[in-house]
C-alpha cells in the first residue's frame, strides 16, 4: 500500500468486506454489496461508479447507517478516524452524521422539506452539531449560501424550496452538507436530476469546495463523465463487487475488466464520427450470476471463458489498483 | 420499504368487511396531498387554483360560511328568545297542538308556543359546538395515537393499530351509541366525547399512514443523513409534512359529527335541557307530532342535511384537489 504515492496518507475511511443483504421474511435473501473494500484518504476523491443496481448506494447508506432497522443485515468495518462506523451506537452515528461525514443525495428537490425555509435548514444543522442559536447561525447560513453561489443569499433564507431553481436547490443541500465542515462528503449522484449545463456547474463546484476545504469525496456515479474530471481514485463496481481500481489516469488510459471498457465505450466522444454507434454493454443486470460460484458479469462478457462460469475471479491487485478478472483487457499482469 | 405496512390489512377475495372497506378508505386519503411532482406549498397553491373554479367546492363553501355566520350571530339575529313562550295561548293540545305561521313568527311554533324560527336558528349554535368540538378531540386523539405509530413503528404501532382497527370494525353510529349511553346524565357533552371518541381511530390510521409515507421519503433521510435528532424528524419533518390528509379528513368528520349528533340526541341521547335547542333534540321532539305537524321535523331535518352536505361538498372537493390520482 506503502509504495505508491496516494498511499501515502493514513486512510481517512477503510472500508472493509462490507456485506449488506436484504431478507424480508418469505423471501429469498438478497447481497447488494458482496465483500467491497475500499480506502478513503484526507483530501481525496474516490468515485463509486457503476451501472443502476449495482449497489452503490447501498454501500453509501450502510456506511452512514441509514439502511432502514429491519430487513437488512449488514456487516464487515467501516473504519473512519479509528472508530468502527458500522458498530457505532445509533446516538453515536447521529453526532457524527452531518458533523463528520455529510451525504448529498440524487434529487434535490425531494430531498429539501418541503415546508420548512431554506435558511430554517441550513440553520437545522450548525444548531444540532455546533450548538449555536438560531440568531447566531444565520449570518452564517447566509455566508454559506453565498459560498456555494447562491445570489442574494439573505433574500434566500427565507425562500422555500419549491421557489428555488433545481440547481440553486441542489446548492442549498451541499450548503447543509458542508455547514459543519465534515471530513467527509459522500454525493450519490448529485447531478443525474438537473440539466447537463447545471450538472457541470454542481461538479466544478463540488470540485472547488473539497480542493478549498480539504474534504474528503466519495463520488457515486454511474457517469464515468463525471469521474474523469473529478476523482482521484476510481472504483468499478459490479453486482454488489468492485471490479475494477485504479487512479484516474491509469483506469480510462489501460482498463483491464471488459466491463469497464464496456462503459468507458458508452460515454458519447466529440472526437468520434459522426453516426458512430455508443456501445453500452449489452444484456442488462438481470442476466447476472451469483458471484460465489462464477464472475456475475460472465453472461455479459465479450472476453468470457469457460472458468468465468464456473469459479468465482479473486482480486488481483492492492488497496490502490486491481482487478477481478480471468482474462483481463491487455491480458494478464 | 419495511414490513411495517402490512399486518393490519389481511385481503380476502370475497367482498371486503365493512371494516376492511372502511380502512380502504383511510388508506387511500392518507396519500393525497403528498404527491412528488408538486409538493408543499406550491401544491396547496395549485389545488386552491384548482377548488376556486370548482362549483362543487364553491357550493360547499357558501353553505359553510353561511352556517357558521349564522351560528355565530343568531343570538341577536333570533326575533325571539328561543326559551320564551309566545304563542302558548294558542296551543290546544286537541284542536291545535302546534300553532302554525303567523305575521311576526314566519315558521308558526312548537308544542309549547316557542318561536320555531328563533329555536331554529340558535339551535344551529349547539350543532356546531358538538360538530366543532366533537371533530376537535378526534383529530387531537388521532394526532396522538397516529403520530405515537407513525414514529416509534415497533410494538407500539401494532398494538395502536390492532386497536384502531376493531375500532374501525364496528358501525360508527352504533360505537357512538353505545358511548353515549353510559353517560349517567346525558349532556352536550356525551354528544360530544362519544362522537369524538368514534373519530379518533380515523384520524390515527390516516396520520399513521402518511406519517409511514413520509418516514420513507426523500427529505427525511436527508435529515437523517445530517445527524437530525429523532424527536426533530418527525415533529418538524414528518408531521407538518403528513398533515394535509388530516386536515381533508376534519371537514368530512365535521358532516359526519353533525349527522351523528343529530341521530344520538334525536333518540334522547342528547342535552335533554330544552333551553339550549338543539336541531337533533327539535326532531326528536317533533315526532308526536308528525302526521299533524310534519314541518316540525321537516325544518330541523333540512338544516342538518343542508349543513352535513355543505360540509361534505367542501371536503369531497378537497380530497379531489390533493389527491393526485383523482386529478382530470
Ligand atoms: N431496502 C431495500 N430492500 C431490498 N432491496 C433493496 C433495498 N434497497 C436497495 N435494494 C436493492 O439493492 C440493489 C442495489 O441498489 P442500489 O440502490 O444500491 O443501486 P444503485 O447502484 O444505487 O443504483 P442507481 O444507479 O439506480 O441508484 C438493487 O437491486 C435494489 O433493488
Ligand atoms: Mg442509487
Amino acid at each position: 500500500m506503502t509504495h505508491h504515492p496516494m498511499g501515502s496518507a493514513e486512510p481517512l475511511l477503510a472500508v472493509r468486506d462490507l456485506r449488506v443483504t436484504f431478507q424480508r421474511h418469505g423471501e429469498k435473501a438478497f447481497r447488494a454489496v458482496d465483500g467491497v473494500s475500499f480506502d478513503v484518504r484526507p483530501g481525496q476523491t474516490v468515485g463509486l461508479v457503476g451501472e443502476s443496481g449495482c449497489g452503490k448506494s447501498v454501500t453509501s447508506l450502510a456506511i452512514m447507517g441509514l439502511l432502514p432497522k429491519r430487513g437488512n443485515r449488514v456487516e464487515g468495518t467501516a473504519i473512519f478516524d479509528g472508530e468502527d462506523l458500522l458498530s457505532l451506537s445509533p446516538s453515536a452515528m447521529r453526532d457524527r452524521r452531518g458533523a463528520d461525514i455529510a451525504m448529498i443525495f440524487q434529487d434535490p428537490l425531494s430531498s429539501l422539506n418541503p415546508v420548512v425555509t431554506i435558511g430554517r435548514q441550513v440553520t437545522e444543522v450548525m444548531e444540532r452539531h455546533q450548538g449555536l442559536s438560531r440568531k447566531d447561525a444565520t449570518p452564517k447560513a447566509a455566508e454559506l449560501l453565498e459560498r456555494v453561489g447562491i445570489p442574494d443569499p439573505r433574500a434566500r433564507l427565507i425562500n422555500y424550496p419549491h421557489q428555488l431553481s433545481g440547481g440553486m436547490r441542489q446548492r442549498a443541500l451541499i450548503a447543509m452538507a458542508l455547514a459543519c465542515n465534515p471530513r467527509l462528503l459522500i454525493a450519490d449522484e448529485p447531478t443525474t436530476a438537473l440539466d447537463v449545463t447545471i450538472q457541470a456547474q454542481i461538479l466544478a463546484l463540488l470540485k472547488e469546495l473539497v480542493v478549498d476545504t480539504g474534504t474528503a469525496l466519495v463520488m457515486i456515479t454511474h457517469d464515468l463523465g463525471v469521474v474523469a474530471g473529478l476523482c482521484d481514485e476510481v472504483n468499478v463496481l459490479y453486482g454488489g463487487k468492485i471490479v475494477e481500481r485504479g487512479g484516474r489516469h491509469g483506469l480510462f488510459q489501460r482498463p483491464r475488466h471488459p466491463y469497464t471498457v464496456g462503459l468507458l465505450n458508452s460515454i458519447p466522444r466529440l472526437d468520434a464520427p459522426r453516426g458512430e454507434k455508443l456501445s453500452p454493454v449489452p444484456g442488462s443486470v438481470a442476466d447476472n450470476l451469483p458471484w460465489d460460484s462464477a464472475c456475475a458479469f460472465a453472461p455479459r462478457c465479450p472476453n468470457v471463458l469457460d472458468v468465468c462460469t464456473q469459479e468465482q475471479p479473486g482480486w488481483d491487485g492492492d488497496q490502490v489498483v486491481g482487478y477481478r478478472c480471468f482474462n483481463p483487457m491487455g491480458g494478464p499482469r | 420499504m419495511t414490513d411495517r405496512a402490512s399486518g393490519t390489512t389481511d385481503e380476502s377475495p370475497r367482498r371486503p368487511s365493512y371494516g376492511q372497506r372502511r380502512r380502504a378508505r383511510i388508506d387511500a386519503l392518507a396519500t393525497a396531498g403528498t404527491v412528488d411532482d408538486q409538493p408543499g406549498v406550491s401544491l396547496i397553491r395549485s389545488a386552491w387554483l384548482r377548488l376556486r373554479r370548482n362549483p362543487v367546492f364553491l357550493i360547499g363553501l357558501a353553505i359553510t360560511v353561511v352556517f357558521v355566520v349564522l351560528a355565530l350571530v343568531s343570538p341577536w339575529l333570533a326575533p325571539w328568545d328561543p326559551t320564551a313562550r309566545p304563542l302558548l295561548d294558542q296551543v290546544r293540545p286537541q284542536s291545535n297542538p302546534v300553532p302554525g305561521p303567523e305575521p311576526g313568527h314566519p315558521l308558526g311554533a312548537d308544542d309549547r308556543g316557542r318561536d320555531l324560527l328563533s329555536r331554529l336558528l340558535v339551535g344551529s349554535r349547539q350543532t356546531l359546538i358538538v360538530g366543532v368540538f366533537a371533530t376537535l378531540f378526534g383529530l387531537l386523539g388521532g394526532l396522538v395515537l397516529g403520530t405515537l405509530a407513525g414514529a416509534m413503528g415497533g410494538w407500539v404501532d401494532s398494538l395502536v393499530m390492532r386497536v384502531v382497527d376493531v375500532m374501525l370494525s364496528i358501525p360508527s353510529l352504533l360505537l357512538a351509541f353505545t358511548i353515549a349511553s353510559l353517560a349517567r346524565s346525558p349532556s352536550q357533552w356525551t354528544l360530544i366525547v362519544a362522537i369524538a371518541v368514534v373519530q379518533v381511530p380515523i384520524f390515527a390510521r390516516l396520520l399513521r399512514g402518511s406519517m409511514l409515507a413520509q418516514r420513507s421519503s426523500d427529505h427525511v433521510l436527508a435529515a437523517r443523513s445530517l445527524g437530525v435528532k429523532p424527536r426533530a424528524i418527525v415533529f418538524r419533518h414528518m408531521l407538518p409534512n403528513a398533515l394535509g390528509p388530516v386536515i381533508v379528513q376534519a371537514t368530512l368528520s365535521l358532516a359526519v359529527a353533525i349527522i351523528d349528533a343529530a341521530a344520538l340526541s334525536f333518540l334522547g341521547l342528547g342535552n335533554p335541557d330544552q333551553r339550549q335547542p338543539e336541531w337533533g333534540q327539535m326532531l326528536g321532539l317533533a315526532q308526536r307530532y308528525i302526521s299533524e305537524a310534519p314541518h316540525l321535523a321537516f325544518y330541523p331535518a333540512g338544516c342538518i342535511i343542508v349543513v352535513a352536505l355543505g360540509f361534505t361538498l367542501m371536503g369531497e372537493s378537497l380530497r379531489e384537489a390533493l389527491d393526485p390520482k383523482s386529478r382530470r
